[in-house]
């Protein structure tokens, strides 16, 4: 792989880059859907390919391939150039990478039982089963789940001297029943929404879900929501549970803390952020109970790592200290012009694709309230469960995220279901409005999170608990 | 491009490889180029070389599907092993009705060598109009010019055959300037040639020039002129909550057990057409059958969904050509969207007004009820009072919620020109329109 690796560079420098990288990956997915008692989908990915990106005269280029052949590596180092040169014809500033990052070693994801050697049988019946479950409950229409495997093998080499070896491994699974009623459709999922929750892990993952003793709860619910009342509007308290403060988090904090981002990296697709640069360690984004932290080194995270797409280690960095804003996530570009180092952010979505600022595992510090005793402190306001809808302005501000499941909680107890419960806010506001955090932490895996043209998708992970919020308007549907 | 000859024989390989009772193969290759820019320079610029092979093997009615990017004869060989182990270890899938027979293709024009042969410098140059238009207000332009050359080929073992190659391009710009003024444009063809880069850049300026010193607008309900960009977007989550057969078929799309029913305005009429040369035109789907023009709203009533074969065969009848590729559990999905013109020009709607929203674009929409086709979202770059059948002012973000059937149903005027806007996988075509109620739920605010 060093010839491989050595030749791209070598190329891209004899050509005039001053800085080069290449990333060799290949990549294998297998992934298993059942649906309604039969087997829906079954498929296997198997995907390679390498990258060469170039700084020549402070203006970046890349390019790539699926053809990992001498001559395609020739090619494609010479297009990286060319392309590094068509990009210097718009140069305002050179870029500046700071200084040299020289990175060598290799990772594994720990991995207890490797989910590409159990077998299909194995995973199909257990899928089978829990549809099973949901569908023993009359009145559901549809019943589905699903489980991936993925096994990333990166190769990573720059100019400076890196060489890195990394083997990622990914195992997730989910389940969802819908029912389906006059004008109305309810929707619960287990143990989250977005198909499946997933974390860097082995089978042993999906093993500990229980997806099939979780069946039956979730699709008793979601008949139940046909004929749930509409969850009130107005002013109200309220308790998330951890899925749905994972979120929370992935949307107002993850995001806006991109520091590419906020130089207007992504202005024409999915905005900038408010959390400009004169707010850096000067902006109280929440409340005293607010602490967030990026960790890709956690383990069975989603943003668990070695190494990023640069060669920074993977690290622990403090965003938000008691609800003070103190820290991006960087890459080598952006935190040299704030005269920093890199936090080690920097992911891309394959071989195809160039690194990026990426959340990592962006986590809520636990709190020391038990769920239990957080309801019972409450004396009017809503639980909500599991997200449904989310929809954030291009700055980070306004959101408006929607809830499967609902419940009053009246006199510090859990009451009436209620059926799409919406609840919309300011960031900030919302944040500084927090005022208990819970002691049931988990980290939750987030496996579409878009971001870049062409488009990438990131799996990234969130610690968080249940957490309450107060004054928040809800129910605007 | 691997070529129509190269490709037949990589196909044919792999059937004859395949010891399944029937086998698909679907190749899809592309050269895909992106120039990004952001602060009026190039900060992102990206060229990929890509094909894969997707094989689906049927056993009975046990389907597995492999795919790869490794061409090589060791590559083809494992794919078709791979996906016939897959479908020899599953339980029989009683619904799969087996694969499509062969049917004529019909031929299409998606492809432009202006497109196929767009150079990295070619791309540096368009962008570079743009920004040194912005620079000349000292505003600062951010965008993405991306062009595409594709080929897609589908072959089975019961004769089907298909195979061409397609080009896209598609330019955006958003434009900020001082006093949180934004504008934005877009464009988007099969032929390079015919993107007028300046013109779409003195759209964004204006925009941008005209949005400066937004003011604050309480939320409610309000008639609104939604350019086609803001159309094109709720077109598209139509099509992903209720126009393809499955979510009909499973009754939580918004068209399950509406067929005939007025559902919307009779100004409105939406179909898919991937035939129509003013889109993107594409000849057949993922599976290999032709693409038919399908009527999904004709006159505000309900008409149809579109169908692949496994959903066709639930119904008895034969699919419309839009299948996604195997495995699919999403269902089949019209990426060629287009919705009929009115004889409205702009100036008459907005004179039309005497109070309301200007609505240039929409952002980060997301569906809250898709039985109910409730969609929220946020309005950007360009929002504007109206008041008195004129611009008044502009306005700070809001955001909105809103039933999507119920607001065209109120449609009061409909645009008399067509706007080619990048959609989910295709294109969408759509004029503007004028609503007479919309609501806002929220504004953006510190």
């Amino acid at each position: 792989m060093r010839d491989f690796t050595n030749r791209a560079l070598d190329t891209a420098q004899a050509l005039g880059a001053q800085y080069a990288d290449v990333r060799v990956e290949r990549k294998e997915v297998q992934s298993v859907t059942v649906k309604n008692g039969r087997v829906e989908a079954v498929s296997e990915t198997d995907e390679q390919g390498f990258g060469v990106r170039v700084l020549v005269h402070g203006a970046w280029g890349f390019a790539s391939s699926a053809r990992p052949e001498a001559e395609e590596i020739d090619r494609i180092a010479a297009l990286a150039v060319a392309i590094a040169r068509a990009s210097a014809l718009t140069q305002r500033e050179a870029v500046d990478l700071g200084a040299a990052v020289k990175s060598v070693g290799s990772y594994r994801t720990p991995v207890q039982r490797d989910p590409f050697a159990v077998s299909l049988d194995d995973k199909i019946a257990l899928l089978l089963a829990a549809d099973a479950g949901m569908r023993s409950v009359p009145g559901i229409g549809v019943a589905e789940g699903s489980m991936e495997a993925q096994r990333i093998a990166r190769t990573f080499a720059s100019s400076e001297g890196s060489y890195l070896e990394q083997t990622l491994v990914e195992t997730g699974a989910g389940i969802e029943a819908m029912a389906v009623g006059e004008n109305e459709a309810q929707k619960r999922s287990y143990p989250n929404s977005f198909g499946r929750h997933q974390g860097t892990a082995g089978y042993e993952f999906v093993e500990a879900l229980d997806l099939v003793g979780n069946a039956p709860r979730i699709a008793e619910q979601a008949v139940q929501l046909l004929s749930a009342e509409q969850c009130p509007s107005g002013l109200a308290t309220i308790i998330l549970d951890a899925t749905q403060v994972a979120l929370q988090v992935h949307e107002s904090c993850g995001h806006p803390i991109e520091l590419d981002r906020v130089f207007g990296a992504e202005a024409a697709y999915a905005g900038t952020s408010f959390l400009t640069l004169d707010k850096l360690g000067a902006f109280q984004y929440g409340s005293e109970h607010v602490t967030i932290v990026a960790d890709a080194t956690v383990p069975r995270g989603l943003g668990t790592f070695g190494w990023d797409d640069e060669g920074v280690p993977a690290q622990r960095t403090v965003i938000v200290r008691n609800g003070r804003f103190e820290n991006y996530l960087t890459s080598r570009e952006t935190a040299a012009r704030l005269g920093r180092f890199s936090n080690g952010t920097m992911r891309a979505d394959g071989w195809n694709r160039i690194p990026l600022i990426r959340m990592t595992n962006i986590n809520l510090e636990p709190g020391p309230w038990r769920f239990e005793d957080l309801v019972a402190d409450t004396d009017q306001g809503l639980y909500l469960e599991t997200n449904k809808s989310w929809s954030i302005d291009d700055q980070r501000l306004n959101f408006q995220f929607g809830t499967e499941i609902a419940w009053e909680i009246t006199g510090g107890k859990l009451g009436k279901m209620y059926r799409n419960a919406t609840y919309t806010g300011i960031t900030p506001r919302f944040w500084n409005a927090c005022d208990a955090v819970g002691r049931e932490w988990q980290l939750w895996g987030v496996v579409n999170c878009g971001k870049g043209q062409p488009s990438q998708s990131a799996h990234v992970g969130h610690g968080a608990a249940p957490a309450r919020f107060r004054n928040v308007q809800v129910g605007v549907l | 491009m691997i070529g129509s000859a190269k490709v037949r024989a990589l196909l044919e390989d792999v059937l004859r490889r395949s010891k399944a009772d029937q086998t698909e193969v679907l190749l899809m290759g592309q050269d895909a180029a992106l120039t990004r820019f952001a602060n009026s320079a190039i900060h992102q610029n990206v060229f990929e070389r890509n094909a894969e092979l997707r094989v689906r093997a049927v056993v009975g009615k046990r389907v597995g599907v492999a795919a790869t990017n490794d061409l090589s004869e060791a590559g083809r060989q494992r794919a078709a092993e791979r996906a016939l182990a897959i479908a020899e270890r599953q339980p029989e899938n009683p619904d799969f009705p087996g694969l499509p027979q062969p049917a004529p293709i019909p031929s299409v024009h998606g492809y432009a060598a202006s497109t196929a042969g767009a150079t990295p410098e070619q791309r540096a140059l368009s962008v570079k109009t743009i920004c040194d238009l912005a620079l000349e207000q000292q505003f600062n332009a951010s965008g993405a010019l991306r062009t595409d050359c594709s080929e897609i080929a589908v072959a089975n073992s019961l004769g089907v055959f298909a195979y061409d190659t397609f080009t896209s391009t598609s330019l955006k710009t958003v434009m900020m300037g001082p006093d949180e003024g934004s504008g934005y444009a877009e464009r988007a063809s099969v032929d390079m040639e015919q993107l007028d880069v300046e013109a779409l850049a003195r759209e964004a300026v204006d925009k941008t020039l005209r949005s400066r010193g937004p003011g604050a607008l309480p939320a409610g309900e309000y008639p609104v002129i939604l350019e086609e960009y803001a159309v094109a977007e709720l077109l598209d989550y139509l099509a992903y909550v209720g126009f393809g057969a499955l979510s009909y078929q499973e009754g939580h799309g918004f068209m399950a057990g509406r067929l005939g029913q007025r559902l919307v305005s009779e100004r409105i009429s939406i179909w898919d057409d991937g035939l129509d040369p003013r889109g993107t035109p594409m000849g057949f789907d993922f599976e290999g059958v032709p693409k038919q023009r399908v009527d999904l709203i004709r006159a505000g009533v309900a008409a149809g969904v579109v169908y692949d074969t496994q959903t066709a065969a639930r119904e008895g009848r034969q699919s419309t050509g839009h299948a996604l590729p195997a495995p699919n559990s999403f269902g089949p999905f019209p990426m060629h969207l287009f919705m009929a013109p009115g004889e409205a020009s702009r100036e008459a709607m907005l004179r039309s007004i005497d109070r309301g929203l200007w609505v240039t674009r929409f952002h980060y929409v997301n569906v809250v009820h898709p039985r109910q086709a409730i969609l929220t979202g946020m309005t950007r770059d360009g929002t504007f009072l109206i008041e008195r059948g004129e611009l008044a002012r502009p306005v700070r973000n809001l955001r909105f919620t809103q039933n999507a059937l119920e607001a065209l149903a109120s449609t009061q005027a409909v645009g008399d020109r067509l706007l080619v806007v990048g959609g989910f996988g295709g294109a969408t075509v759509v004029p503007a329109l004028q609503l007479g109620r919309f609501t806002f739920t929220g504004v953006s605010s510190q």
